[in-house]
């Protein structure tokens, strides 16, 4: 154990707040728009892992940057995607879970040609 | 034969005489079972100096002398209605972060010294941490009555210890004082003593206090000048602290080490607040955050560290990612602001012509080329209608809270991210500092309450933002959303108006 304490069996004790179990049949799922900083950071949803990856682009993807000025202009063939720190190419019609994307997977995604508002990474 | 009058030392010395016996019917470690699971080593307790031997009776007249003269302030500053002569309404919103994010912590500190007080079983650091308790428990009363006055009128303020409780910014502060206080006592003399008290206090205080004076908040500085005599005893504590520590066995030399390392990074982190407040929430401008940290880290922390170097003790670890941060964090941390402005119990502002000017001027190798165009493009959305607003919850770090915003060392055109594995499960971090802790200590940072995955949970109230507002009992559309249209500004302006009309 890492952490010095006075209770000799804080192991037994510790309450992990965030296991999957917690969050009714849902896992977390963190995407991020690359060089679109107007968004101030990755963000976060719990899905189910069942859903198929084309619909966590349409229904949960696109709505939440749909502000963003370049949003209109994304060519979605052309998306390049990291899953947990790997360049791949997710497969549409498969689900997250087959996709690889395990409970706090991130997904961050670059859009050649739109580096944000004036080429800024706003 | 009349009785010689004592000198300070002596009476001093017969005043706590006896306070540190031996104890009889338990074992000491039994009395004092917290001093010593940490590891830390003491060897002789009496080599404790205490520059300010203050006894209690002093300590009380002292107190009393100066409650006195802040509540007349007080008092004067609520009759002549001083909230009118403030530089500008917006201003009120630094009161707001200060009393939900600040003052609050104030009495996490009086609990945390009341705990060391009683858990050191040396007389002298017991007695100096009993007084230092005392006075946080008094500058939380004192700042409650302070900014009372300004609950008067302005939104935001009245439900704010349950707000510290529950809203997600707030959970950063919150956080960090859960941990201090869930630590060893000599852990939580180094995290708040040493490296909140003595190495990162004026970047907090000299801010807020400096800021209120330039900014006619006469009511705020009073209680400043309130505080300047406990400050200085509570810096001296925290340099006594550490000093003691590394003098009395080798051995504690890394475990102190660690400790600033953590600590240093931590209260970094949370002063990113102090640093958006200054750059962005000051009506009139006192420095850059920059520019203070260049003044109160760089060069004070700088000589301070040199000084501490004939113990071993070393700079902390990422210092240096700290100051080239410097540059970056307060327009960070308020762009996040200004995107979820409709979950913040304050207001917040898109900066004008005049305060982009200031900013480029003092951040001439970023600001331009990054962050500008970030406020013009967002300018130009709220022109035409479509004001910026994040709609999603954001991810954050599991060890600071803080939404996981902030850029790659040396790239601000990248978020950094880290993670750690822990128990088979990911947790994911905003810098190599924050993955660090979460390393050091994984046991207890697997167990933090983050406000994201708990409303996911479903622990916050319901599903839907206004479910979350309700339970933060953050009242939508007075106490969140942009100052331009606020109940605050609507009162403000009649205030302006109505003493342009009196000037005739
Ligand atoms: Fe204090
Ligand atoms: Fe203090
Ligand atoms: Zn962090």
């Amino acid at each position: 154990m890492s952490v010095t304490a006075i209770t000799p069996d804080y192991q037994k004790h510790i309450e992990f707040r965030d296991l999957e179990k917690n969050f009714h049949g849902n896992r977390l799922v963190y995407v991020h728009w690359e060089e679109h900083l107007s968004f101030c950071s990755a963000i976060a949803f719990p899905l189910p892992g069942a859903m198929p990856f084309s619909a966590f682009v349409d229904e949960v993807i696109k709505p939440h940057y749909a502000a963003h000025p370049d949003a209109g202009n994304i060519d979605w063939a052309k998306v390049v995607w990291m899953i947990d720190g790997v360049k791949t190419m997710p497969d549409m019609s498969k689900s997250l879970e087959e996709n690889g994307m395990r409970h706090k997977s991130l997904v961050r995604f670059w859009t050649p040609g739109l580096n944000g508002f004036k080429g800024s990474a706003s | 034969m009349t009785a010689k009058k004592l000198g300070l030392k002596q009476r001093y010395a017969h005043m706590t005489r006896g306070l540190d016996w031996e104890t009889t019917y338990q074992p000491m470690d039994k009395v004092f079972p917290y001093d010593t699971f940490e590891g830390i080593k003491i060897r002789d307790w009496s080599q404790w100096e205490d520059p300010f031997r203050l006894t209690m009776d002093a300590y009380w007249k002292f107190q009393a002398e100066k409650e006195r003269k802040l509540y007349a302030v007080l008092d004067a500053f609520a009759q002549n209605n001083g909230q009118t002569n403030l530089s500008d309404g917006r201003y009120v919103n630094v009161v707001k972060l200060f009393l939900t994010g600040i003052s609050p912590e104030e009495y996490q500190a009086h609990r945390g010294f009341a705990f060391a007080g009683r858990h050191l079983r040396g007389v002298g650091p017991r007695v100096a941490a009993q007084m230092q308790s005392l006075d946080e428990l008094r500058h939380v009363q004192t700042q409650i009555h302070t900014i009372s006055h300004y609950n008067k009128y302005f939104d935001g303020i009245g439900e704010f210890p349950h707000m510290h409780d529950r809203v997600w910014y707030l959970s950063v502060p919150k956080s960090f004082f859960d941990d201090a206080r869930t630590a060893g006592p000599f852990e939580y003399m180094i995290a708040i003593g040493f490296a909140f008290e003595y190495l990162l206090t004026n970047l907090l205080f000299v801010p807020f206090m400096s800021g209120a004076a330039y900014n006619g908040d006469m009511s705020t500085v009073t209680f400043g000048f309130s505080a300047q005599s406990d400050e200085s005893r509570h810096m001296t504590l925290g340099i006594e602290v550490i000093k003691f520590l590394l003098e009395q066995h080798p051995d504690n030399l890394p475990i102190v080490q660690k400790w600033v390392d953590k600590w240093f990074w931590r209260g970094h982190r949370m002063l990113g607040l102090v640093a958006m407040m200054m750059d962005y929430m000051l009506p009139k401008k006192v420095m850059s955050w920059k520019e203070a940290w260049d003044i109160y880290f760089t060069e004070a922390g700088g000589s301070l560290f040199q000084d501490l170097a004939r113990y071993g003790l070393k700079v902390p670890k990422y210092a240096d990612v700290a100051t080239a941060e410097a540059e970056h964090i307060s327009h960070q941390n308020w762009a996040v602001f200004y995107q979820y402005t409709h979950a913040a119990a304050f207001h917040t502002w898109m900066p004008d012509k005049e305060h982009l000017d200031w900013l480029s001027e003092k951040y001439p190798n970023t600001f331009d080329k990054y962050y500008r165009p970030r406020w013009e493009m967002w300018a130009q959305m709220e022109k035409d209608g479509k004001r910026f607003y994040n709609m999603a919850l954001p991810q954050l770090c599991n060890t600071c809270q803080i939404p996981m915003a902030y850029t790659e060392p040396g790239d601000p055109t990248t978020i950094a991210f880290r993670e750690s594995r822990f128990n088979g499960d990911t947790y994911h971090f905003c810098s190599d500092g924050c993955k660090d802790i979460f390393d050091g200590e994984p046991e207890k940072f697997a167990q933090s309450w983050l406000p994201v995955h708990q409303i996911f949970q479903g622990a916050c109230g319901g599903p839907t933002v206004p479910d979350v507002l309700n339970w933060y009992r953050l009242n939508n559309g007075a106490d969140n959303l942009d100052y331009v249209g606020s109940p605050d500004e609507k009162l403000w302006n009649q205030w302006m108006a109505g003493a342009v009309k009196a000037a005739g």
